[in-house]
């Protein structure tokens, strides 16, 4: 019982990376109808960013922190002029494909600049575990945990009460109603971007923080199909309740599987044969909003 | 019909056919004639990589059916190949002749094809293009996981391919046996595009519910799409791996699917001749990289070493550059270079 219940916490903590992955991939879905698969490689640069600053600048933690969120904005600005504006009015899988390109030439930077290696975070957080229902638990895990949770907060509040927030809605619901109303359309696409740049990054350095880095990282940018579809591609609840969901039924589907079916790395699996189950069954996920096809 | 300035048929047969002009029909026999002949003149490593072509033109040819053609994203394009090459190599290493082993494989991958498209009734666009991610995910999963018919992570090894006894086992020999596959299965995806079906299938990517309204069974011919694009798929993996000799799960992982989507695109989407175009320009990529970076090893030593990263950037950024300047691909411009010439002292 307690091999399940460490591998449920073990799911809570990366399923909170994966919502925050999420919720950078379902503010630009909302905002710009984008499906990003740089997801994953804008998490690596950010880690990758924070990593040199900290260890190879000797920047303290905090610092090089924030001057990387600084970084991500500029990077989600550089993207979306660059390689997205160009792409209005192009077929979807025309949009797909590029941000594809992306991911292989941001993950053929990081590679140019730090090579393949593994590279490991300096401790930031003291070692000793806390308890938490008997289960023993790096304070790396509690603060992840907190730090996604106080960030989906933040970002509830931004877009329920913040103008900027409202705006953003308006363009998801109706983009020529939300232009006619004043909204910059052009500045909304550009603000999503950097918006998901930063919640990639922070993933990135939380990720950092508990296991070290390296160019596979991007490669964790895939289970955000999984998280969203499970909870609605354009839902902000849906991103973290299915962020934590995938976390947590992939650690304990592929535990369970290692257990009473000997299947090693099951793990990498379950999450896209669950996510093949929902589009079956309810393709627009949790709390997405159902799509009505009218002739 | 007449040449130069205008087409003018008299017939419906005129029409269809896929080399118009006496002049295009010289200049293809003059080509093919000369290419033939190439194996003459070329060294090993050199056709190494014209069968490599050949293989991805039958793949791109069969991704362009379903993508470009029937307007069905598949991200999960390099396991179909993956389950042919398996399929095909299981058959032969069980004593089944290397043709019926081919056509095995091929129709193990058109089953999974079809199994994963079930889904596409339902699904649209992005949808549909995360669906089959999980196809590709969990497909590798399957081929590293099955040792029993794989072999697992450590490959399974491939027989030599051989037709009623005259093996397959020079390179120029493959040359021509792969040559042939390929032109069959442009052949093949060329008439089934002239056909009932084949208008169906861009009928529906155009505009679905126009082409239910005018009767297309929207299920039948998506599930058509997909059972013929994975068949021949599982055909170009079948070749693939008899080719190498020896397969593993890596080489049907997610990249092999993007790298077949960016040769219809670069190629230029629902066109035939674009998929060969694409086919060949992606896979000669790396190696004008490699020639390129030898060249430049001499004057800036240190290339040769970021030459891996370099590869996959270069890849995406050239994809990227096509998708921002030149969307509609290399087949586009093929055509402009070709008009400009038929018209050329006449600006337009």
């Amino acid at each position: 019982m307690e091999y399940y219940l460490q591998l449920f916490i073990n799911g809570l903590v990366i399923g909170s990376i994966y919502s925050l992955v999420a919720l950078g991939f379902v503010i630009i879905y909302k905002a710009t109808k984008v499906v990003n698969f740089a997801q994953g490689e804008m998490l690596m640069a950010g880690a990758y960013v924070c990593f040199a600053l900290t260890v190879q600048a000797g920047l303290p933690f905090i610092a090089s922190f924030l001057l990387t969120l600084g970084f991500s904005v500029l990077l989600g600005l550089c993207i979306e002029r660059v390689v997205l504006r160009p792409m209005i009015g192009e077929p979807i899988i025309s949009v797909i494909m590029v941000t594809i390109g992306l991911s292989s030439v941001l993950k053929a930077l990081v590679q140019l600049f730090w090579g393949t290696d593994i590279r490991v975070y300096p401790q930031v957080l003291p070692e000793e575990p806390i308890f938490l229902a008997g289960v023993p638990v790096a304070p790396v895990y509690v603060a992840a945990f907190l730090l996604a949770g106080l960030l989906f907060a933040a970002f509830t509040f931004f877009f329920k009460y913040s103008r900027t927030g409202i705006a953003m809605r308006a363009t998801a619901f109706d983009q020529q109603a939300a232009q006619s109303m004043g909204v910059s359309i052009k500045r909304i696409f550009a603000l999503s971007w950097c918006i998901a740049a930063v919640v990639s990054s922070i993933g990135g350095v939380i990720l950092g923080n508990i296991n070290g880095i390296n160019n596979q990282l991007g490669v964790l940018g895939l289970k955000v199909f999984p998280a969203v579809i499970l909870g609605g591609l354009d839902s902000l609840l849906g991103a973290a309740v299915g962020g934590l969901a995938i976390g947590v039924l992939e650690n304990v589907l592929g535990g369970a599987a290692k257990e009473f079916l000997g299947l090693s790395g099951f793990r990498e699996v379950a999450a896209f044969i669950v996510l093949v189950i929902i589009l079956m069954i309810r393709p627009y996920g949790l709390f997405g909003e159902k799509e009505i096809e009218r002739v | 019909m007449r040449g130069k300035c205008g087409l003018f048929y008299t017939s419906y047969g005129q029409e269809r056919a896929l080399l118009t002009t006496p002049s295009q029909k010289w200049r293809f026999g003059l080509f093919l004639l000369v290419y033939l002949l190439s194996p003459l003149a070329l060294d090993a490593y050199d056709l190494s990589v014209l069968i490599m072509v050949h293989i991805a033109v039958i793949g791109a040819v069969s991704l362009n059916l379903l993508t470009g053609s029937c307007g069905q994203i598949s991200l999960g394009h390099g396991a179909f190949l993956g389950v042919g090459a398996y399929g095909a190599a299981y058959c032969t290493a069980n004593g089944v002749p290397f043709v019926p082993a081919l056509l095995l494989g091929g129709t193990a991958s058109a089953l999974v094809g079809l199994l994963f498209g079930i889904p596409s009734l339902r699904l649209k666009g992005i949808y549909l293009a995360i669906a089959t991610l999980a196809a590709q995910i969990i497909l590798t999963y399957v081929f590293l996981h099955w040792d029993a018919v794989t072999g697992g992570a450590h490959g399974m090894m491939v027989a030599t391919p051989s037709i009623l006894g005259y093996a397959f086992d020079t390179d120029a020999k493959t040359f021509f046996l792969t040559l042939a596959v390929a032109v069959l299965a442009i052949l093949t995806v060329a008439n089934i595009l002239r056909t009932r079906t084949g208008r169906a299938f861009v009928a529906v990517r155009d505009h679905y519910l126009s082409a239910e309204i005018v009767g297309v069974n929207l299920f039948r011919t998506k599930l058509v799409a997909f059972g013929a694009s994975s068949f021949l798929a599982g055909v170009a993996g079948g070749l693939w791996g008899h080719y190498v000799m020896y397969i593993t799960p890596e080489m049907f992982g997610i990249g092999l699917s993007i790298s077949y989507l960016a040769m219809i695109i670069i190629g230029g989407l629902g066109s035939v001749q674009g998929a060969v175009f694409g086919a060949i320009f992606i896979t000669l990529l790396p190696e004008f990289l490699n020639w390129g970076s030898g060249e430049l090893s001499g004057l800036l030593p240190g290339v040769a070493d970021s030459l891996m990263a370099m590869k996959e950037g270069i890849f995406g950024l050239v994809l990227v550059l096509f998708l921002i300047f030149e969307p509609e691909g290399l087949n586009r411009r093929w055509q402009l270079f070709k008009a400009y010439w038929k018209l050329y002292p006449f600006a337009y």
